[in-house]
C-alpha cells in the first residue's frame, strides 16, 4: 500500500532532536545510573496498582500534542518516560495480562522518541508474593549502516530491568531488522507447535527499505523508518509480556548479547511469509479427511470467532487507512487554500476585510497543522493497532491448527499401533519367533508414542485455551487503551480548533 | 424562508419584494415558484406567484446584458444551472453496490446521499432567489419590463434554451469580447478611480477564482473524511455486536460516538461550503459582472475617442462635419452616462462585498465554534463513560 506522507516538518529540527538524544543518552549505563530510577521506578502510581486501571490522563496537553517536536527537552534524557505498560497478573488461574499504555503517538516529528514497555509482574511460582520486577524496553535511534543496496538500518534496543535472569540492570544492544525476524523464527519453531501464540514481527518491505538504502532523504522514507521502529518496539513488548516467551533464552540473548550471529534464513521469512505458511497449513488441515470429534465446541466456536473478528478488523483497517489518506489530502488542500486566501487578502482593498482574510489564511494554516497531526494519530494509534491485530489473529489461527496437527499425530500413531498389533498377530499365527520379538519391540515403542502424543494433545488443548484467554485479555486491553488514547487526541484537536476560531471571530467582527 | 447566504444590504422596501416560496425537483428540471409582493401600480395585483424554470432566469439575465440602457450597471450574475448530476450518480452507484453492504450501511448511506441532494437543492433555490432579489433591489433594473413580465406573466414564457447555433454564437461573442477586453484594458484611463478599479478587479477576480477552486477541493476532502468516519462507525458496530464481552460494549459506545461526531463533521463541511465556498463563488461571478461593466465603459471610451478623432479629421477635411459632430456627441453622452452610473455601481459593489464577507466570515467562525464545542462535548462525555467503565 503506498501512502502519501504529509509534508514533513523541518528536518533540521528532527536532526537536532536525534543529535540531542545521542548526546544525552551517550553511554547507556551512565544515563541509567544517574536516573536512579527516579522517574521510572518511583513515584508512579502505575506500579503499585494491581487490578485497577490507572486513568489514562494526558497530563499537559500542549506538551504532547503540540506541533513539531514540542516534546519537552527533559524527556530526551529519559527514553522510558513516556509510555507505561503495566503488566500484572491476576490472582486467577488464567494468568491474564493487562496493559496500560500511555505512550504518546510516535508521530513523525517526534523522531526517535519511543514508547516503552514497563512491566511489573510477579514470579509465576509465587503468586502470593509481593515481589515486583520491572522490565522496560525501548527501540530507538535508527541508524543507517553502509551504503547503497547493502545498507541496512540498525536500531538501538535498550533494556532496563530488575529481573535477576539478566546480567545487568540496564543495557542496550544494536539490532537490525533481520535480527528481529531471526528471533521470531526461533520462537515460533520452539513454541508455536505447543500451541503458544507467538507474536508476529512487522512486515518486510522491499519498497520502503530500498528508498532508505538508496538514501532518499524524503518524508516517505523517514515515515517508513519511524513506522518500522514503532512496530519493532510493539513487537518486543508483546514478546516480553508473554511469560513463557520471556523465559526463553533466545529472548534473553536477543536483548543482552552484544553480537548476534546474522540470521540468514530470514531473508525470505517474515511476518507475511509466516502468514502465508499459516494459511497453507490451514488449508492442509481443512483437507484432512478425518475430522476431529470435538468433545466440546469451545475450540470450534472460538476459531469461528477469531476468523470473524479477523475479517472485521481487516475491513476496519482498510477504512481507517482511507481516513488517514483523506486527512492527508485535506491537510494538503487546506495548505493550498490558506495560501490562496492570503493572496486574496492582499488584493482586497478594504483594509479591515483584507486583514480579516489574512487572519483567515492563518487560521487555515493552523488547521493544516492540526490535520497533519491528526492524520498521524489516525495512523500510529489506530491504523497500526488494527494492522498488528490482523496479523496476530493469524497467529492465533495457527495455534488452533497446531492443536489439530497434534491430534492428527496422535490418531496416526494409534493407527500405526493398530497395524503393528495386526502384524504381531499374523506373526504369532505364522510362528516366526525372531520377527516376533521385533514386532513386540515395535509395539512397545508405539504404545509409548501413543501415550506421549495423547498427553501432548491434552497439553496443547490446555495451552491453547490458556493462550486464547490470555490473548483476548491482552487484546481487549490494547484496544481499550489505544482507542481511548485516540479519542483523547481527537479531543485535543477540537480544543485547539476552538482556540483558533475564537481568536479569529473578533477579527471578522471588526470588518467594516 | 431561505436564508440568503450571500447578499446583504439589499434595500428591501415594501414596494417590491420577491422570493422563491417553493421549488419542485422533477426528472431533469427544477420548477421554482416565484412569489412577489408589491405596492407598485404597474402590477395588476399586490401579491402573486408564477412558476419559472432555470432557462427563464437566464433569458431575463441575458435581456439585461443585451440592453444598451443598462450598459452602465453591474448586471447581477445569472444563477448557475441546477446540477444534480454528481448526486444522482452517487445515488445510482449506491444502488448498484447495495448487495455488497449490510442493510444498516445501505440505509445510512442512502440517508446521507438524500441529505446531500437536499442540500444541493436548497443551494440552487437560494442562488436563484438571490438573483431576483438583486434585481428587485436595483433602482433601475427593478423597473425593467421584462422583469415585470417574468414576475407576473403566469404562462410559460416559451424561452427555449439556446440551441446549438445560438450557443456557438455566444461562444464567439465571448471570444471576441475577451480579445476586445484585452485591447480595451490596454487603454490607460484618465480617470484615476477607474484606473484603480480596473487593476484591482482584474487581480481580485483572478484570486477569487483561485480561492474558490481551492476551497471546493478542501471541502471535498473534508466530506470524504467524514464519510470514512461513517464507515468506521459501522464497522465498529459490527465488531461490537459479535458478542457481549466488555470490549464489545466498548466498541459499541465508540461506534455510537463516531456516528455522532461524523454528523457534526459533515455539517462542518456543509457550513464551510455555504459560508465560504458559496461566498467565493458568488463574488467570482459578481466580480466578473463588474469587469464586464468596466469593459463596456472601456468600449464606450474607445468609441468616444475614435469619434473625436473622426471629428478632427472631418473638420480638417471640412467634410461630413455635422455627421461627425453628432456621432461624437452621442458617444460622449453614452460614455459619460456609463461612467457616472458605473462609479456608483462599483462603490456599491465594494460596500456589498465587504458586508457580505463580514456576515459570512462571522457566521462561519461562529458555526465552526459551535460544531467544535459540540464535538468536544461528545468526546468528553464518551471518554468519561469509557474510562469510568474500565
Amino acid at each position: 500500500m503506498e501512502r502519501k506522507p504529509p509534508p514533513f516538518p523541518d528536518s533540521e529540527e528532527q536532526e537536532a532532536h536525534s543529535e540531542k538524544a545521542e548526546e544525552e543518552s551517550g553511554d547507556d549505563d551512565d544515563d541509567d545510573d544517574d536516573d536512579g530510577g527516579e522517574d521510572i521506578f518511583t513515584g508512579n502510581d502505575l506500579f503499585s496498582e494491581e487490578g485497577s486501571y490507572p486513568g489514562v490522563q494526558e497530563p499537559s496537553v500542549d506538551n504532547q500534542h503540540a506541533s513539531n517536536g514540542l516534546r519537552s527537552d527533559d524527556d530526551e534524557q529519559d527514553l522510558f518516560a513516556e509510555a507505561r505498560v503495566e503488566l500484572s497478573l491476576d490472582r486467577s488461574s488464567t494468568k491474564g495480562i493487562r496493559e496500560v499504555t500511555r505512550s504518546s503517538p510516535s508521530a513523525p516529528d517526534i523522531s526517535y522518541k519511543s514508547s516503552t514497555s514497563k512491566m511489573s509482574f510477579e514470579k509465576p511460582e509465587e503468586e502470593e508474593s509481593n515481589d515486583k520486577f520491572e522490565l522496560n524496553i525501548a527501540v530507538t535511534h535508527p541508524e543507517k549502516v553502509g551504503d547503497g543496496m547493502n545498507a541496512y538500518m540498525v536500531y538501538k534496543v535498550s533494556t532496563q530491568t530488575t529481573l535477576p535472569m539478566f546480567k545487568s540492570r540496564a543495557f542496550s544492544v544494536r539490532r537490525r531488522f533481520s535480527d528481529f525476524l531471526g528471533l521470531f523464527e526461533k520462537l515460533s519453531e520452539k513454541h508455536a507447535q505447543n500451541g503458544y501464540i507467538v507474536p508476529l514481527p512487522p512486515e518486510k518491505s522491499v519498497v520502503g527499505m530500498t528508498k532508505v538504502k538508496v538514501g532518499k532523504e524524503d518524508t516517505s522514507s523517514t515515515e517508513f523508518v519511524e513506522k518500522r521502529r514503532a512496530a519493532l518496539e510493539r513487537y518486543l513488548h508483546r514478546v516480553v509480556s508473554h511469560q513463557n516467551l520471556l523465559q526463553d533464552p533466545d529472548v534473553r540473548e536477543f536483548l543482552e548479547k552484544d553480537e548476534l550471529p546474522r540470521a540468514v534464513s530470514t531473508q525470505t521469512l517474515s511476518g507475511a511469509g509466516f502468514l502465508k505458511m499459516i494459511n497453507k497449513a490451514s488449508d492442509a488441515v481443512n483437507k484432512m479427511t478425518i475430522k476431529m470429534n470435538e468433545s466440546d465446541n469451545w475450540f470450534e466456536e472460538k476459531l469461528q470467532e477469531v476468523e470473524n473478528e479477523e475479517q472485521q478488523l481487516r475491513k476496519l483497517h482498510a477504512v481507517v487507512d482511507a481516513l488517514v489518506n483523506h486527512r492527508k489530502d485535506l491537510c494538503g488542500n487546506t495548505a493550498v487554500f490558506a495560501k490562496s486566501m492570503a493572496m486574496l487578502g492582499n488584493s482586497e482593498d478594504n483594509t479591515a476585510l483584507s486583514r480579516a482574510l489574512s487572519q483567515l489564511a492563518e487560521v487555515e494554516d493552523k488547521m493544516e497543522q492540526l490535520h497533519q497531526e491528526q492524520a498521524s494519530n489516525d495512523f500510529f494509534i489506530f491504523a497500526e493497532l488494527l494492522a498488528d491485530y490482523v496479523r496476530l489473529l493469524g497467529g492465533v489461527r495457527n495455534c488452533f491448527d497446531q492443536r489439530i496437527k497434534t491430534w492428527q499425530r496422535w490418531q496416526d500413531a494409534q493407527s500405526t499401533l493398530q497395524k503393528k498389533r495386526e502384524v504381531e498377530a499374523k506373526l504369532l499365527w505364522a510362528n516366526k519367533p525372531d520377527k516376533l520379538q521385533q514386532a513386540k519391540d515395535e509395539i512397545t515403542e508405539w504404545e509409548a508414542k501413543v501415550t506421549q502424543y495423547e498427553r501432548d494433545f491434552e497439553r496443547i488443548c490446555a495451552t491453547v485455551r490458556k493462550e486464547v484467554l490470555r490473548f483476548e485479555k491482552e487484546k481487549s486491553n490494547d484496544f481499550k487503551v489505544h482507542i481511548i488514547k485516540y479519542l483523547e487526541s481527537l479531543l485535543v484537536s477540537q480544543q485547539r480548533l476552538i482556540k483558533y476560531w475564537e481568536a479569529f471571530l473578533p477579527e471578522a467582527k471588526a470588518i467594516s | 424562508m431561505m436564508p440568503r447566504a450571500v447578499n446583504v444590504d439589499l434595500q428591501t422596501d415594501g414596494t417590491l419584494q420577491v422570493d422563491i416560496s417553493d421549488a419542485l425537483s422533477e426528472r431533469d428540471k427544477v420548477k421554482f415558484t416565484v412569489h412577489t409582493k408589491s405596492t407598485l401600480p404597474s402590477f395588476k395585483q399586490n401579491e402573486f406567484s408564477v412558476v419559472r424554470q432555470h432557462e427563464e432566469f437566464i433569458w431575463l439575465h441575458d435581456s439585461f446584458v443585451e440592453n444598451e440602457e443598462y450598459a452602465g450597471y453591474i448586471i447581477p450574475p445569472a444563477p448557475p444551472r441546477p446540477d444534480f448530476d454528481a448526486s444522482r450518480e452517487k445515488l445510482q452507484k449506491l444502488g448498484e453496490g447495495e448487495g455488497s453492504m449490510t442493510k444498516e450501511e445501505f440505509t445510512k448511506m442512502k440517508q446521507e446521499l438524500e441529505a446531500e441532494y437536499l442540500a444541493i437543492f436548497k443551494k440552487t433555490v437560494a442562488m436563484h432567489e438571490v438573483f431576483l432579489c438583486r434585481v428587485a433591489a436595483h433602482p433601475v433594473l427593478r423597473k425593467d419590463l421584462n422583469f415585470h413580465v417574468f414576475l407576473e406573466y403566469n404562462q410559460d414564457l416559451s424561452v427555449r434554451g439556446k440551441n446549438k447555433k445560438e450557443k456557438l454564437e455566444d461562444f464567439f461573442k465571448n471570444v471576441v469580447k475577451s480579445a476586445d477586453g484585452v485591447l480595451v484594458a490596454g487603454v490607460k484611463d484618465v480617470d484615476d478611480f477607474f484606473e484603480h478599479e480596473k487593476t484591482f478587479l482584474l487581480e481580485y477576480h483572478n484570486r477569487v477564482k483561485d480561492a474558490s477552486a481551492k476551497s471546493d477541493r478542501m471541502i471535498r476532502s473534508h466530506k470524504s473524511a467524514a464519510d470514512d468516519i461513517n464507515r468506521i462507525a459501522s464497522t465498529l458496530y459490527t465488531l461490537g455486536t459479535q458478542d457481549s464481552t466488555d470490549v464489545c460494549k466498548f466498541f459499541l459506545k465508540v461506534s455510537e460516538l463516531f456516528e455522532k461526531t461524523r454528523k457534526i463533521e459533515a455539517r462542518v463541511a456543509a457550513d464551510e461550503d455555504l459560508k465560504l465556498a458559496d461566498l467565493l463563488k458568488y463574488y467570482l461571478r459578481e466580480s466578473q459582472a463588474a469587469k464586464d461593466l468596466l469593459y463596456r465603459r472601456g468600449r464606450a471610451l474607445v468609441d468616444y475617442e475614435n469619434a473625436n478623432k473622426a471629428l478632427d479629421k472631418a473638420r480638417a477635411k471640412n467634410k461630413d462635419v455635422l455627421q461627425a459632430e453628432t456621432t461624437q456627441q452621442i458617444c460622449c453622452q453614452k460614455f459619460e452616462k456609463i461612467s457616472e452610473s458605473a462609479k456608483q455601481e462599483l462603490i456599491d459593489f465594494k460596500t456589498r462585498r465587504v458586508a457580505a464577507f463580514r456576515k459570512n466570515l462571522v457566521e462561519l467562525a461562529e458555526l465552526e465554534l459551535k460544531h467544535a464545542k459540540g464535538n468536544l462535548q461528545l468526546l468528553q462525555s464518551c471518554l468519561g463513560v469509557l474510562k469510568g467503565d474500565t
